[in-house]
């Protein structure tokens, strides 16, 4: 049973329903497998160990009686640790919480929960999800599981990690400007930020309110699809949250494979141009030409804002996220500085002590924007431009189907080399926040490996609700290909 | 104050809607409970946590405006209001800066008349716009450190703005009068100050008289009575007016009154002031106002104060005396037409009302004011009604009826029962009056002959005895016509 | 377009944040860069754009009815707190 730790999802639900084995024998072969490999990757923050073993029996049990709940009762998932789970600790990678525990769970833990999941770990990340390398967390930086200096990607870089060195089976990060598909495509993973409003918010703590989104982390497009499946739907509780029917991703994948649709694809020129990798350039253009050599059509499509991505994407999520974070103020739940003189020696020294470097550069840039006088020349004008991204997807979606461009522009970087320049950081994001100032799905898709042995992804971003076009997209390139099965030399 | 400068006033006034649950979250609200026993993880702003909007409270502000006549948005939206403070769990406030649910309006008040008695000049005090915001939590302090309760936290409170438009501290005194009022009549609110119901910021400045420039403002916080707003804008206009007339300039700024020591402090200057670092919340989503609501609303609005108390002197010809106290309370002028409306006769009605009702209500309330309130009470509105009519039929007495209002008071019976119970409707069984009319006669016979000789008074002198012997029982129209007749009949 | 200037301290004031000496210093390089690149958006003219705060258009969301939901036991929140009494949290005097 040494390879249950790298199974699928089918093969893992397949062998619980044939009792081959049981969901306690699944955790304890991931809790080994993460012992064996945690030193080198440290992807977990935390885990409880016992209180996962607990959960899979009662999964076991469940399973005894006949009454499992949902399609994945018994299969673990890794949590990212913005997510709020009853009972654990809620940390953000920062020392602001570094004592919080949260008295309630996220929509998307109590959707899992109800699912049969078993909740495990706290995942590392970059503190409160800003950065893209995972170097930025209070405890300590998780490594590329493919290779050991270079960093997993960020900001959910501790769940793109653990899914890649098989320490979980699937697990949960948050994207705001890429911080899913990204380390996703640094780790060699799938990796799928849905559509805004898609999954509830309610419950993950907030970066940049109107760009956050939950997805899933999976070594397959199947996997992927059957996590997303059981975290979507409207919630009341997120006023955000949107009304649509949900769709059973699973069946249309299944579905697709016999009746293939032939999808026509865009390819954006600006994606395409300096700065990008020429490994990854390659690698990408390979996997167009297989689409076209497959009959889906191929258009070359121009999103001309696309240089303004990065500035007005980090003004509207720093003004958000300097104002969400106001809330760690050393009053009621966080970390609060010792002998304190005053109201404000409270509030500035509590904040400064709690809050990491890169936390602070954004909410001092954030603030920066929204101030009195700046407030029109910076936030206003970057919404405004805002606007004229999303036409700009809106006009070429009544052309096409799908987009593909390459997620990253670089493969995984060394740890260190970009962290003591943050802008150089920032553009790194360049292919991924236009999809979230759209509100649009885009999923990274592993389409293999460079020289270096580092994985390459490919990032394909859909229609507004499109998950299963995309979702279908990429699972006709997968199975035709093996680049799922590459596995890390841990 | 010198006759040089004029005042000028602009109220800010934070009111407490009346719903059951928080704006933003289901967490409830009650006045008095146990300190943060009433939050939950949206109150408390724990990480993660989003706002759901509670309708009522965009009904209630609206229900508001159109009661204040102010314009309601087609579309309003939400604000975060930046600043750090420690009652305020979010650090930032939702509000409405740019699109608030209720444009313009005005609200009418009375100037205090030349005496108690006559009514005073009317005028229309300019609002700018009433918003929807949350309260923030409960600060209390002790000599060495303070205390925060969250109970209060996200209470849906509607900030009314006025224009700079009042121009003395009785102008200002009127206005908050007049306004509490109008709530209190719109019942979205029970302004209660002493329970931070209804709080108020004042905006004082000074200009030269007969100009029209405005003054440097400074902003008074804190002001949770109006004897409070009074006194901090007495206090302001004086000291204003000693900069201004010792050649200084009076420096904008935000002071807080102390209503101890009876003065204002300063606070923080304009260069110290917020940078608010307004922006729209992104949580939230804006609300479109259903335009057939609104008129549903505003067909249901119920009438003003002053506009029924114009309608009590007008259509029921009652004096100002009495309309101006049955109006100032709206449980009261809800009690007189509730009773109006069972028993017709709105002057005697009315009278029992402002008399003997508030004469009870204040000898049975502790503090001697008749604030207790008449549904605290075993009152009933239809109690009056009864006892106007059995007083206009002749049943009993004005006198009686005294006694039948204090016993209705005290136990809550209706004056029938209670008439009947004690034996109190006049007596008009003629046989039985007749004989003690005759005995009268037969006992008084000078006072016949004045009356004969044209003295009509001098029958009263026979009446006396007759009362005392029916306990006051005999029916005065049935004495007067028996007397006549009887010694008409003498000759 | 002459370069954005950034009073670091005025803006770290304003976000209650504490930063030493060498934290400024460096922000305010970093700042500047970051502020010279944003000048690219001052290549478009956004006279009559439409300002976008939200990813979907999505109007009147509201809870159902004013009905009160369930309370956070305040234990829970004393023991959250850094610091409280009778139930309260306690922060340093606050003057105002
Ligand atoms: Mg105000
Ligand atoms: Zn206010």
């Amino acid at each position: 049973m040494s390879d249950l730790f790298y199974s699928d999802i089918a093969f893992l639900k397949r062998g619980l329903k044939q009792k081959d084995f049981s969901s306690v024998e699944l955790m304890k072969s991931l809790i080994n497998r993460t012992n064996l490999v945690e030193s080198k990757v440290k992807a977990f923050i935390d885990r409880d160990d016992e209180d996962a073993l607990r959960q899979a029996a009662e999964s076991d049990n469940r399973r005894s009686k006949n009454m499992t709940l949902g399609p994945l009762d018994g299969i673990p998932v890794g949590i990212k640790d913005i997510l709020a789970v009853k009972g654990q600790p809620l940390r953000c990678a920062s020392k602001m919480l570094d004592s919080y525990i949260s008295p309630y769970d996220a929509k998307c833990i109590e959707q899992l929960k109800n699912a049969g999941a078993i909740i495990w770990g706290r995942l590392n990340m970059d503190e409160f999800a800003m950065g893209s390398s995972t170097e930025h967390s209070a405890y300590g930086t998780t490594s590329n599981p493919w290779k050991l200096d270079c960093i997993p990607g960020g900001s959910s870089g501790g769940s793109a990690a653990a899914v890649a060195s098989g320490e979980v089976i699937v697990s949960l990060g948050t994207d705001t400007g890429g911080s899913i598909r990204q380390p996703a495509a640094f780790c060699g993973v799938v990796g799928m930020k849905p559509t805004y409003g898609l999954v509830s918010r309610y419950g993950l703590v907030a970066f940049a309110s109107s760009l956050d989104q939950i997805g899933p982390f999976a070594r397959n497009v199947k996997d992927a699809a059957i996590l997303l499946e059981s975290i979507v739907g409207y919630d009341p509780k997120d006023s955000t949250s949107l009304k649509v029917p949900t769709e059973n991703y699973l069946s249309i994948l299944e579905e697709s494979v016999k009746c293939q649709k032939k999808y026509t694809l865009g390819v954006p020129v600006e994606f395409f141009s300096k700065g990008l990798d020429i490994e990854i350039k390659e690698k990408v253009y390979k996997a167009i030409e297989w689409y076209q050599s497959q009959g889906y059509i191929i258009k070359e499509i121009s999103l001309p804002h696309s240089d303004l991505c990065v500035p007005v994407y980090y003004i509207i999520a720093t003004a958000e996220a300097s104002s969400n974070l106001a809330r760690f103020d050393g009053v009621r739940y966080t970390h609060r500085s010792k002998d304190i003189e005053s109201i404000d020696d409270l509030f500035f020294r509590s904040r400064g002590e709690g809050f990491g470097e890169e936390v602070k550069r954004r909410i001092i840039l954030g603030t920066y924007v929204l101030s009195s006088g700046y407030y029109d020349a910076y936030y206003l004008r970057a919404q405004k431009i805002r606007s004229l991204i999303r036409k700009d997807f809106d006009k070429a979606f009544q052309e096409v189907d799908a987009i593909i461009t390459p997620t990253t522009p670089t493969p995984a970087f060394i740890e260190g080399e970009k962290s003591q320049d943050p802008l150089s950081m920032y553009l790194n994001d360049i292919y991924t926040i236009s999809v979230n100032l759209a509100g649009l799905p885009a999923l990274s898709l592993p389409v293999g490996l460079t020289q270096n042995k580092l994985p390459v992804g490919m990032q394909i971003i859909g229609k507004v609700f499109g998950e299963s076009d995309i979702l279908t997209i990429a699972h006709d390139f997968e199975i035709n290909h093996d680049y799922k099965d590459l596995r890390p030399n841990l | 104050m010198s006759n040089k400068y004029e005042a000028v006033i602009g109220l800010e006034i934070h009111v407490q809607l009346k719903t059951k649950t928080k704006m933003f979250s289901s967490a409830p609200y009650e006045y008095g409970a146990e300190a943060n026993s009433l939050t939950d993880p949206v109150v408390l702003a724990l990480p993660g946590t989003l706002p759901v909007l509670n309708y009522e409270a965009i009904e209630l502000c609206a229900k508001l405006g159109l009661m204040l006549g102010c314009e309601i948005a087609d579309i309003c939206k939400w604000d975060r209001k930046n600043y750090f403070y420690p009652d305020s769990p979010k650090n930032y406030q939702l509000t409405q800066n740019e699109e608030p649910l209720c444009i313009g309006g005005s609200v009418e008040i009375e100037m205090p008349g030349p005496s108690r008695n006559i009514e005073g000049k009317h005028r229309f005090v300019s609002l700018n716009r009433i918003h929807l915001e949350e309260d923030p939590g409960k600060l209390s302090h002790t000599a060495f450190d303070s205390l925060i309760d969250f109970n209060r936290a996200g209470v849906p409170l509607a900030e009314i703005v006025t224009e700079p438009n009042l121009y003395s501290s009785d102008e200002a005194v009127a206005f908050l009068n007049s306004l509490k009022n109008l709530i209190l009549y719109s019942g979205v609110s029970n302004c209660d100050m002493e329970k931070g119901q209804m709080r108020c910021d004042a905006n004082i400045s000074l200009r030269a008289k007969r100009t029209s420039e405005l003054g440097t403002r400074s902003e008074i916080k804190n002001l949770n009575s109006i004897s409070n707003v009074k006194a901090a804008i007495e206090y302001e206009i004086k000291r204003q007016t000693q900069i201004l007339n010792s050649n200084h300039l009076v420096a904008q700024e935000t002071r807080r009154w102390d209503a101890n020591k009876m003065q204002s402090f300063s606070l923080r200057s304009k260069e110290e002031a917020h940078d608010y670092r307004y922006f729209p919340d992104p949580d939230l989503m804006p609300v479109v106002i259903d335009r057939a609501r609104i008129k549903e609303l505003k067909k249901a609005l119920p009438e003003s104060p002053l506009d029924r108390q114009r309608r009590y002197q007008k259509d029921l010809d009652l004096p100002y005396t009495i309309t101006s106290v049955l109006c100032a309370n709206v449980n009261l002028s809800n009690f007189f037409e509730k009773a109006l409306a069972q028993y017709d006769s709105p002057k005697a009605i009315a009278n029992y009302i402002v008399n003997d009702l508030l004469r009870e209500l204040a000898s049975n309330s502790k503090t001697g004011d008749s604030s207790l309130s008449i549904e605290a009470t075993k009152m009933k509105a239809g109690f009056i009604s009864e006892l106007v009519e059995v007083v206009e039929l002749g049943i009993i007495s004005k006198q009686i009826a005294k006694e039948v209002f204090s016993e209705m008071f005290q136990s809550g019976k209706n004056p029938k029962l209670i008439i009947e119970e004690k034996g109190l409707s006049q007596s008009n069984d003629d046989t039985m009056i007749k004989a003690l009319c005759l005995e009268a006669i037969a006992n008084n016979p000078k006072a016949i002959t004045q009356y004969k000789d044209g003295n009509l008074k001098a029958i009263n002198a026979l009446k006396g005895p007759i009362m005392k012997a029916t306990k006051g029982k005999a029916n005065p129209l049935v004495l007067d016509t028996m007397l006549q007749d009887l010694i008409e009949s003498l000759d | 377009m002459s370069k954005a200037k950034i009073d670091i301290k005025y803006v770290a004031k304003l976000a209650r944040v504490q930063l030493s000496e060498l934290e400024e210093k460096k922000l305010s390089v970093q700042m500047n860069d970051i502020l010279g690149y944003f000048e690219k958006l001052n290549s478009i003219d956004v006279k009559d754009i439409q300002p976008m705060a939200h990813a979907q258009k999505v109007q009147n969301v509201w809870r159902e009815g004013d009905i009160a939901g369930s309370v956070l036991p305040k234990e829970l929140l004393e023991e959250m707190a850094p610091e409280s009494r009778d139930g309260q949290v306690v922060v340093p005097k606050v003057v105002e």
